[in-house]
């Protein structure tokens, strides 16, 4: 009887699906057993597959302290993204995981006022950090979440924001979106730009997760501000095929984005080639 | 030390294989080897060594990883794994040798690939000294020993006999197996033919390739150097270089359906390719001198810089003498070398 080995996948059924906006959808996953397929820390990720389309890396954006479910929000993009987006519930797919490592909740965020920051489905990754803070929020200072779109309707898990985060003490919330639209009355810009507008006080620890164009301008605004880049985390993706550090895939420099990654801190990223 | 008489190597070659399956290197036309199965009438290659590498034997260049079988919204996976057969890889040359313990690195650190795994616990590495390297051939600049090759057991041949010694256990085991066809003998000429092929070996055109402008610490450096674009012009990203090499292996993993079920399975894939690295929301290496100095970058500096300065070379000199456009590794550590 040979191992276990990682690439051989595990069951998972969709229970749920939701429509986020028009391109992303929120799956809901669980084992065929009832309750999660594993356990994971806030950041890491899952090898999700439809057999037959293809297999990809997708951030695991539920918080670990759901004990019932996983949840996915998963952008149509590419083959098997819509392939996903046609599903029904009840539907099995393959899941293998968790992998890469995670966000540091509980050493160097605890204690800190925490700045999330992100773009479109760059939420998704964030999203599970924000709840796990949100269900430990003893253990974390005041927390500002600014989170931007290129419309109202492309914003990701708006009635979560809106219904809870928003009712948090001590949650500040700040929406922005690309263009006016009716029916917004909102903020209207890009993210870098509301992130200077707002001027957060630089003791917070930033978490930034976005398209890299945004990325890139917000980190700058930042420093503008006087952040430094060892307050400021962010979590990439590259293409994978084991993920864990075996196909060559996601290798920059000396590091592979699925084991050694996804979440690198700044100036962690400043000693790789401009790869990614 | 024991020893066999080169004209019964047939003998111990059917003995070897009436206990377990074993692979040779065997001409496919004069002078052109690669490893075949062990069959009566089948002769030692006299070439240096194969065209392609001994990785195979552990990472094949396709191998079938899981079975899934879809039915309305179910899945069923299906694990086709098996324990592997033992077997005897004879003739392996030092270069090959040491191009395992490189893939063990990536294979056997955790978590262990299963695959690779099985293969390596059932065969046996019976590696062959080298006695007329190449001038293709740079072994030592990565510290191997041609003529002391690694594996679990060695042979050496003195043009009349062929001498064998354990490395380990499983060597021990090889040898104790096959111990009624051989005898003790004097190994003065033994003595005679390694001297000579050390001089050989110290003669060799690229055996004074320097490694010190390359290793983990000096990343940045190489990476941005401004030899990249003259080097990679002339690359047609064919992949012939990672295909014939011991140590490339990076691969892919595809889904192939059968009508019956789905085979997913994993083959050789090269970072030289074009879509290597392509996402659905773009390429993060979109250029040949990108994906070109990925490959070089991996093997002097990047796997160094993880794996205690050991280089992810082994100076077979393959590439040296299959790139249709004659670009190779040797062409690059002396481009990029701090004078």
């Amino acid at each position: 009887m040979m191992n276990n080995d990682t690439l051989i996948p595990k069951i998972g059924v969709v229970t749920d699906i939701r429509i986020d906006t028009p391109d992303v959808k929120t799956f809901r996953v669980v084992s065929p057993q009832g309750g999660k397929v594993f356990e994971h820390m806030p950041g890491q990720c899952a090898m999700l597959s439809v057999p037959g389309v293809g297999e990809g890396m997708f951030s695991i954006t539920s918080s670990p302290t759901n004990t019932e479910f996983m949840e996915f929000s998963i952008k149509k993009c590419g083959c098997l993204t819509n392939w996903l987006h046609s599903m029904e519930v009840g539907q099995q797919i393959t899941i293998r995981g968790p992998y890469g490592n995670h966000f540091p909740v509980e050493t160097e965020l605890k204690g800190k006022n925490l700045l999330f920051i992100a773009g479109g489905i760059g939420l998704a990754p964030l999203r599970s950090v924000i709840n796990y803070v949100r269900d430990k929020r003893e253990n974390y200072g005041d927390v500002q979440i600014v989170y931007g779109s290129r419309s109202m309707d492309d914003l990701v898990d708006y009635k979560e924001i809106i219904e809870e985060w928003t009712n948090d003490k001590g949650i500040e919330v700040n929406l922005t979106i690309d263009r006016e639209q009716d029916g917004w009355n909102g903020h209207v810009g890009f993210v870098p730009n509301y992130v200077k507008e707002l001027a957060p006080s630089t003791d917070k620890t930033v978490l930034v997760c976005g398209p890299p164009i945004m990325i890139k301008f917000t980190l700058a605004g930042l420093k503008e501000i006087g952040f430094t880049e060892t307050q400021v985390y962010t979590t990439m993706e590259l293409r994978m095929k084991c993920a864990v550090g075996k196909c060559g895939r996601c290798n920059i420099g000396d590091k592979y984005v699925c084991k050694d990654g996804p979440v690198f801190r700044f100036d962690q990223l400043d000693e790789l080639p401009d790869e990614y | 030390m024991l020893k066999i008489s080169v004209n019964k190597l047939d003998e111990l070659f059917a003995l070897i294989a009436s206990k377990q399956t074993l692979y040779i290197p065997a001409d496919r036309e004069a002078g052109v080897a690669e490893y075949k199965k062990w069959e009566q009438g089948m002769k030692l290659s006299n070439a240096l060594n194969t065209v392609r590498s001994a990785k195979d034997f552990f990472f094949p260049q396709t191998e079938n990883l899981v079975d899934f079988k879809m039915e309305g919204k179910n899945i069923e996976v299906i694990d086709i794994r098996q324990e592997s057969e033992d077997f005897v890889v004879f003739g392996v040359r030092a270069c090959d040798a040491r191009s395992f313990t490189i893939l063990d690195k990536v294979f056997l650190v955790e978590p262990v690939d299963s695959y690779y795994k099985n293969r390596r616990d059932h065969g046996t590495v019976v590696t062959m000294a080298c006695t007329r390297p190449a001038e293709t051939c740079f072994c030592g600049v990565f510290g191997i020993d041609a003529t002391e090759p690694e594996g679990d057991a060695v042979c050496y041949n003195d043009g009349e006999n062929i001498f064998f010694k354990a490395h380990n256990e499983k060597g021990q085991k090889f040898i104790d197996s096959v111990s009624s066809l051989l005898e003790e003998g004097d190994t003065s000429k033994l003595d005679e033919v390694q001297a000579k092929t050390r001089d050989i070996l110290k003669k060799l055109p690229l055996a004074n390739l320097s490694t010190d402008s390359f290793g983990g610490d000096k990343l940045m450096e190489n990476f941005n150097s401004d030899k990249w674009g003259e080097l990679s012009e002339s690359c047609i990203g064919c992949g012939t270089c990672t295909f014939v090499c011991p140590t490339c292996q990076c691969y892919d993993i595809r889904d192939f359906d059968t009508g019956h079920g789905i085979k997913r399975f994993r083959c050789w894939d090269s970072c030289m390719y074009s879509e290597f690295t392509r996402m659905a929301h773009g390429n993060n290496r979109n250029s040949q001198l990108e994906r070109f100095r990925q490959r070089f970058m991996h093997k002097l500096v990047y796997f160094p810089s993880n794996n205690n300065g050991e280089f992810g070379c082994v100076g077979c000199g393959r590439c040296l003498s299959k790139c249709p456009v004659s670009m190779n590794i040797v062409k690059v550590m002396k481009a990029l070398e701090v004078k």
